[in-house]
């Protein structure tokens, strides 16, 4: 597999300059976001370090800073690495990170490039899985320190590790953890962030991450880069890609990092957890899920939904619209304000599919929609309509599913 | 307790047009409203208020207009509001966002808390909160969905994970996110609105702010928009008919030939 080594030829053949031009007003090292440029003797100098990311080009005011490309050889790998970002619960890999794994390598190769997965936990059983999976290499980070995933660590042992090895990009699941300690590393990094992506590719021409997001609810879908600064960052829905089938012959190194607790000081500490034992199998890791809504018409009702998850071996769902009646608790939600999910297989029962509900579900392979209002805008987002009596037709499905 | 609410003005519908000439969404003529997430931001820094003394004061950045945004949070029991409103500052992303927001709490007196709505109704990133708190240097957790306890200095709260609950202990000032679980908004007060449209609500341009120009707005902006369009929904449900028994029959015949279940 091909080792994105790039920088240090960039670096060598320093097709970066400044010109005479330059003041030495300091400008370009607050741009910088690798800490590569220094004020030398009233002028910038770059460091070795850099990658070319042209941030300092556009903060210069006196525009001395240029960079030449000199034509590249044909083959010659010419980026930073392709990151995942490998979330671990409980010492387990969570499945989000082997669909950014299979997406990671596919843009890799693209890049001609190498796909890393970095980590941090404490006795990670499955961090030689992520090789299977399709990294080239893994970090390793370990300590007991690191087991609960305190963000204030996480965040900035990922900014070190950013800042020595400098990836083109940088990618994580949009998990609840994803979605609030990336921001922050980006942020630091002072590099640009598009989150919950749905689609991710590589620009053949400029080599640049063409990421793809839906936006307004559901209803307007926006493809995004960060054309100058590194690394590029986005987060990614969850089971949106699909994962590949671990290939045990792939060959990878796994390298242990230390940990470097000393330089960081967490800012939050971690009480109590209060496990949620409503849900036999949780939303986001489903394969199933059956949701029900205001046409469920009361609390007892929602039996019927939980009778139909446990033939499936699902989980159960709700519209907001259920859980402000009060019928089931808000962690059920799916939808814009709950969560977003994306199984094989969504079955919506008595949902009449609000423009938020759809936000929530509407990636999911394959949507069933059971209602008795033939208009009911969840019919134009479904694959199969039942319309129909949920009460009628949801009790035989179980009574057939159990048969 | 001086809490710091962050809001956004958003359209009211999620049912936007797209200017197909600039590519750009159409906002003329959509109602605009306070975005339904830092409602529930601002209502949980009014009710501190009212346990704890202090003030609340409601910054948003946006179009002259995001002024009528700051009026109604006065109206529903904000103290003060700033606008943060410049030419310059168009066309943000969330980087560019954060870091005005950023400058512009920096000017202000002391803050303990700063509260933001998890996520906006029409960017839906979830991204401003945990960037400003770093660009703050300022603890910060996500999706709260209960203040435990709040005195000086120190702070817990329950939020959110995908396994259940975790409650958290944090010092202040810090930055916290939070769901829609966490209280229901009240509705505006006769004085409220008598308040409203009196209050004074100052814009700050990126001079007041001081403000790097090649760090706000479009300018500043480390991700770039090039392509906006709506998803393709080629689809058609095959509805499945008969009765009731046929109707599950098929449908489980269907579901098993695909390998669904």
């Amino acid at each position: 597999m091909p080792q994105g080594n790039s920088m240090e030829e960039n670096a060598s053949s320093r097709y970066i300059q400044v010109g005479e031009e330059c003041t030495g007003c300091g400008l370009c090292t607050f741009a910088c976001p690798f800490g590569q440029i220094q004020i030398t003797g009233g002028r910038a100098v770059i460091g070795e370090g850099c990658n070319l990311c042209g941030a300092c080009v556009k903060a210069c005011g006196q525009r001395a800073i240029s960079i030449t490309a000199p034509e590249k050889k044909a083959g010659e790998s010419s980026q930073g690495e392709v990151w995942v970002f490998a979330e671990q619960h409980q010492g387990t890999i969570r499945n989000a990170t082997y669909e950014l794994l299979a997406k990671g390598r596919e843009l890799a190769d693209k890049l001609n490039t190498g796909l890393v997965a970095v980590c941090f936990g404490d006795n990670v059983v499955d961090a030689g899985s992520l090789i299977a999976h399709g990294a080239d290499k893994v970090y390793l980070v370990e300590s007991a320190d690191l087991a609960t995933n305190q963000e204030d660590y996480l965040t900035y042992e990922m900014v070190r590790l950013i800042k020595e090895h400098r990836p083109a990009v940088v990618l994580a699941a949009a998990t609840m953890l994803g979605r609030a300690f990336i921001p922050r590393v980006a942020a630091i990094l002072n590099t640009g962030l598009t989150a919950d992506c749905t689609g991710l590719d590589i620009d053949p021409e400029r080599h640049l991450l063409i990421q793809t997001r839906p936006t307004f609810g559901g209803n307007v879908m926006a493809t995004i880069i960060c054309p100058e600064r590194r690394p590029q960052m986005a987060t990614v829905r969850p089971r949106v890609f699909r994962k590949n089938p671990p290939d045990s012959g792939r060959r990878g190194e796994v390298i242990r990092v230390d940990f470097r607790k000393e330089a960081i000081t967490a800012k939050t500490r971690l009480l109590s957890f209060i496990a949620d034992i409503t849900d036999k199998v949780k939303l986001e890791d489903a394969d199933i899920i059956v949701s029900g809504g205001r046409g469920l018409g009361k609390a007892e009702n929602f039996s019927l939904i939980a009778e139909l998850a446990g033939v499936l071996g699902a989980a159960v769902g709700a519209s907001r619209a259920a859980v402000d009646e009060g019928w089931i608790p808000y962690s059920h939600q799916v939808g814009q304000t709950g969560k977003t999910v994306s199984p094989r297989l969504y079955i919506a029962c008595g949902i009449s599919g609000a423009i938020q509900h759809l936000a929530g579900m509407q990636t999911s392979e394959c949507i069933v929609a059971i209602n008795n209002n033939p208009d009911a805008p969840i019919f134009q987002v479904a694959h199969y309509g039942i319309v129909g009596d949920l009460f009628q037709v949801v009790p035989l499905l179980i009574r057939k599913l159990k048969g | 307790m001086n809490i710091i609410v962050c809001i956004k003005q958003v359209p009211k519908t999620a049912q936007v047009k797209i200017d197909s000439r600039t590519n750009t969404l159409i906002r003329q003529g959509v109602e605009s409203i306070i975005n339904p997430f830092d409602t529930y931001a601002l209502e949980e820094g009014v009710r501190l208020r009212e346990r704890h003394g202090g003030k609340v004061t409601v910054i948003s950045m946006g179009p002259p207009q995001a002024e009528t945004a700051l009026r109604e949070a006065i109206s529903l029991g904000a103290d003060e509001a700033i606008l943060l409103t410049d030419r310059a500052f168009a066309g943000a992303d969330t980087w560019a966002t954060a870091y005005t927001l950023s400058r512009a709490i920096m000017r202000l007196a002391t803050y303990d808390l700063i509260i933001c709505g998890r996520q906006t109704f029409d960017g839906d990133t979830g991204q401003v909160g945990p960037e400003l708190a770093e660009m703050l240097g300022i603890p910060f957790v996500a999706y709260v969905s209960a203040i435990e306890e709040i005195r000086d200095r120190y702070l817990r709260v329950r939020r959110m994970v995908e396994e259940g609950y975790e409650v958290i202990e944090t010092g202040l000032p810090a930055l916290i996110t939070v769901t829609k679980e966490i209280n229901q908004p009240r509705l505006p007060s006769l004085r409220g609105i008598m308040k409203s449209k009196s209050a004074p609500v100052p814009a700050w341009g990126a001079k007041e702010l001081d403000v790097d120009p090649s760090r706000v707005g479009l300018n500043g902006s480390a991700t770039q928009v090039i392509r906006i369009f709506f998803p393709e929904r080629t689809h058609q449900a095959e509805i499945i008919t008969g009765s009731p028994e046929e109707q599950a029959d098929r449908l489980v015949a269907k579901l098993r030939e695909a390998r669904l279940i």
